[in-house]
């Protein structure tokens, strides 16, 4: 048996990082954790956590777990509510921190000052952080931290997290309180605050700020300036839509050089693995069912980062805010909320981090409808199908003086996601909110901070990583099975048919046929949808396993294949059918944790499934029809 | 139109332009206007620094309806929509 001691010394202190959301707590918890940091969900919900060990100068090691941005312990939010769960130790399966670090923004100090009376009261010790302290001197703000401690009666001390010696002064100070032990919690006093407690609070760090803050002149020129153009009623929506332009056309047209080479790639390992296996079914399952359908998912991995790094660049910069400021009436008039622009906008990288997003959205009817319609936007998983499809069946020429036409018919495609998200929720509105009052609109609008490349990089990494994983596992293990039905039952002797008319996939394809005709899908694009319901890229790789079997596939090119096999009103149907198609497991499952059942999720299933349906039967039926007409 | 509170000094934030420039004078939050509670819609005014005498000033007005608007409050910038901010008093400079 241990005694108290040794016990005591063997469990490692927890600290945890509290701050408002745009404080810098994330870079700071980089800065302290290094690569140790473990990305996982606060049991329960699917709220991220994130934890990692730091080893301060003298040796002392800490874990440090970064919890949900913050403006208060009256939780709104998810996010919030988490926060103060593990705050006041209220949360199952979570420790109650040892102590806590409070991260402010050094140029917006009102807010944290207020949140340090709220801790206070929780107990638990705790240091406060004037983080970005190297922007705040840059600004002309000066901090007497001594006399700032002194105020609020806890220890103050300044760090710019993004910069190695900006941590100094902190490492420093933890040193010291882990030497010294840290001390014990005191009794837990926090209640909810009345707008009177509020108040109190607010003025009373005001009088700390006025007694150890000196402010400039001309307080944040920069920012005020910059937003005279990104705020202008008629510039900064030309801007935003020149961005979200940008990003496209670098998408599509950026990513081509990296794609070509990932592509070159896997067709010679093909080829070589074709040279050394002797011919046959190992040959077959090593060549087009593992090198090949994994080598056409893994191409659209150049243009899933350029997507997340300009997603993460304008979250970087302040610039999401302001993005949903310039939409909040446009949003507003479709039942959303200003605020669902943001998780709107992850959708086009991937639903699941999209629908998480909502989290930030208080009010549930606002979220929910959010939920609903965020698996419209065009995720990145979208982009390989789209891209195989305008590859085979749109010129690649120039229009209006320069600009692809290819892009641009992406473009067209991403605008029909966001016209119907858009519709969809203003239906929404109209058949079952009528009436409803509005939820208001208040939310800060941050300084604008320059990206810094580590954290940007970090973040790239991450999703990289979840992509090749998810290649590796979930697409990998389609890809075997799509090989197996395509191949198996093998035709019999004397067979005169391409070998693939005799496999199971064929049978399940032409089951599903008779459904699918009015829209022009044959038995091979029924089957391609089957297997894209692991993962809608896997569709493309199905369709280049079952061309690849069927024997019209010869240079590795599915795209000129599909153009010899489809007819135009087919091709444009499929892209029709997946502009609204609910084509991903993993999204309905998000969906179903998300909305708290499974009943949004067959909501979601339901709609967006007859949607795609009509919208490819439109199209097809038109375009069938415009082409016999020509 | 600008609005004048009853008691003839005092401006409603809502309905004012850019280039407003005053102080808090005071938050009247009324049930029934928008979906949240008068008292939590007053709570979360303040919690963003709409606290009496907070200097004001409005900066940005959005590109539909010049809704929503952008705040100065002391140091921080706030976006709002009109309707919220017309909980919102302020006395002109």
């Amino acid at each position: 048996m241990k005694d108290a001691i040794t016990e005591a010394a063997a469990r490692q202190i927890e600290v945890a990082l509290v701050g408002a959301p745009n404080c810098g707590k994330t870079a700071l918890f980089n800065a302290l954790t290094g690569s140790s940091q473990r990305v996982g969900n606060f049991s329960g919900v699917t709220v991220e956590r994130k934890a990692g060990i730091a080893t301060t100068p003298e040796g002392r090691r800490m874990t440090v777990i970064d919890l949900p941005g913050t403006h208060s312990l009256r939780a709104r939010s998810l996010d919030e509510e988490v926060t103060r769960d593990v705050v006041l130790g209220q949360r199952d399966g979570e420790a109650r921190p040892d102590f806590l670090l409070v991260v402010a923004d050094a140029t917006n100090l009102r807010g944290a000052l207020r949140l340090v009376t709220e801790l206070k009261r929780a107990g638990l010790p705790l240091m406060l952080v004037l983080n970005m302290i190297d922007i705040a001197r840059h600004r002309g703000i000066e901090i007497d931290e001594d006399a700032m401690a002194k105020a609020l009666g806890v220890p103050v001390v300044s760090a710019t997290a993004v910069r190695r010696a900006g941590m100094e002064a902190l490492w420093a100070r933890l040193d010291e309180i882990l030497a010294a032990g840290v001390a014990a919690p005191g009794p837990m006093q926090w209640t909810p605050p009345t707008t009177g407690e509020l108040r109190r609070a607010l003025h009373a760090a005001d009088d700390v700020i006025a007694q150890t803050v000196r402010l400039p002149e001309l307080p944040h020129t920069f920012s005020t300036r910059v937003d005279r153009v990104l705020l202008n009623p008629v510039a900064g929506p030309i801007v935003l839509l020149m961005l979200l332009f940008a990003m496209f056309q670098a998408v599509f047209a950026g990513a081509a050089p990296a794609m070509d080479l990932i592509s070159e790639g896997f067709g010679w390992l093909g080829a070589v693995f074709a040279a050394i296996l002797p011919a046959g079914l190992i040959e077959s399952f090593v060549v087009d069912g593992v090198i090949g359908g994994v080598g056409s998912v893994l191409v659209f991995l150049p243009q899933i980062l350029i997507l997340f790094t300009f997603i993460l660049i304008l979250e970087d910069l302040g610039y999401m805010a302001r993005a949903a400021f310039l939409m909040d009436r446009l949003m507003g008039g479709a039942g959303l909320h200003g605020r669902a622009f943001i998780p709107l906008l992850s959708s086009f990288a991937c639903a699941i981090p999209g629908i998480m997003a909502t989290r930030v959205i208080d009010d549930r009817r606002d979220r929910l409808t959010t939920i609903l319609v965020a698996p419209l936007m065009t995720c990145s998983a979208r982009i390989p199908v789209y891209t195989l499809i305008i590859a085979a069946f749109v010129p690649k020429t120039t229009v209006l003086g320069g600009i692809g036409l290819q892009g641009l018919v992406m473009f067209g495609l991403y605008a029909a996601g966001i016209t119907s998200a858009l519709a969809v929720s203003a239906v929404t509105r109209l058949l079952f909110r009528r009436g409803e009052l509005a939820a208001p609109l208040m939310m800060d609008l941050p300084d604008y901070k320059m990206p810094q490349a580590r954290s940007i990089l970090l973040g790239i990494w991450q999703r990289a990583r979840m992509f090749l994983k998810r290649a590796g596992t979930t697409i990998f293990l389609a890809m075997v099975a799509i090989w197996l039905l395509a191949t198996f039952p093998m035709p019999p002797d004397g067979a005169t048919g391409p070998a693939i008319e005799y496999s199971f996939a064929a049978r399940l394809g032409h089951l599903i046929e008779p459904l699918m005709a009015p829209v022009g899908f044959g038995w091979e694009i029924c089957m391609a949808l089957i297997t894209g319901m692991a993962a809608r890229e896997v569709a493309v790789a199905g369709l280049a396993t079952v061309y690849a079997v069927g024997g019209t596939e010869t240079t590795g090119h599915i795209a000129s294949a599909l153009s010899q096999q489809w007819s135009l009103a087919t091709a444009l149907a499929f892209l029709a059918w997946y502009v609204f198609a609910p084509q991903c497991i993993s999204t309905l499952a998000v969906i179903r944790r998300e909305a708290g059942g499974p009943r949004y999720m067959w909501i979601a299933l339901g709609y967006m499934m007859a949607l795609a349906w009509i919208a490819a039967f439109i199209t097809y039926n038109v375009t069938a029809f415009l082409m016999g007409a020509g | 139109m600008q609005h004048t509170a009853p008691d003839g000094t005092t401006r409603v934030l809502g309905t004012e332009r850019k280039g407003f420039r005053g102080r808090l004078a005071r938050i009247e939050t009324t049930e029934g206007i928008g979906r949240l509670p008068a008292e939590e819609q007053e709570r979360r005014l303040i919690e963003l620094g709409f606290v009496e005498g907070a200097v004001l000033e409005v900066l940005h007005e959005g590109p539909i309806g010049r809704d929503p608007i952008a705040v100065r409050v002391g140091s921080a910038m706030v976006a709002l929509r009109r309707s919220d901010a017309m909980a919102i008093l302020a006395r002109p400079d």
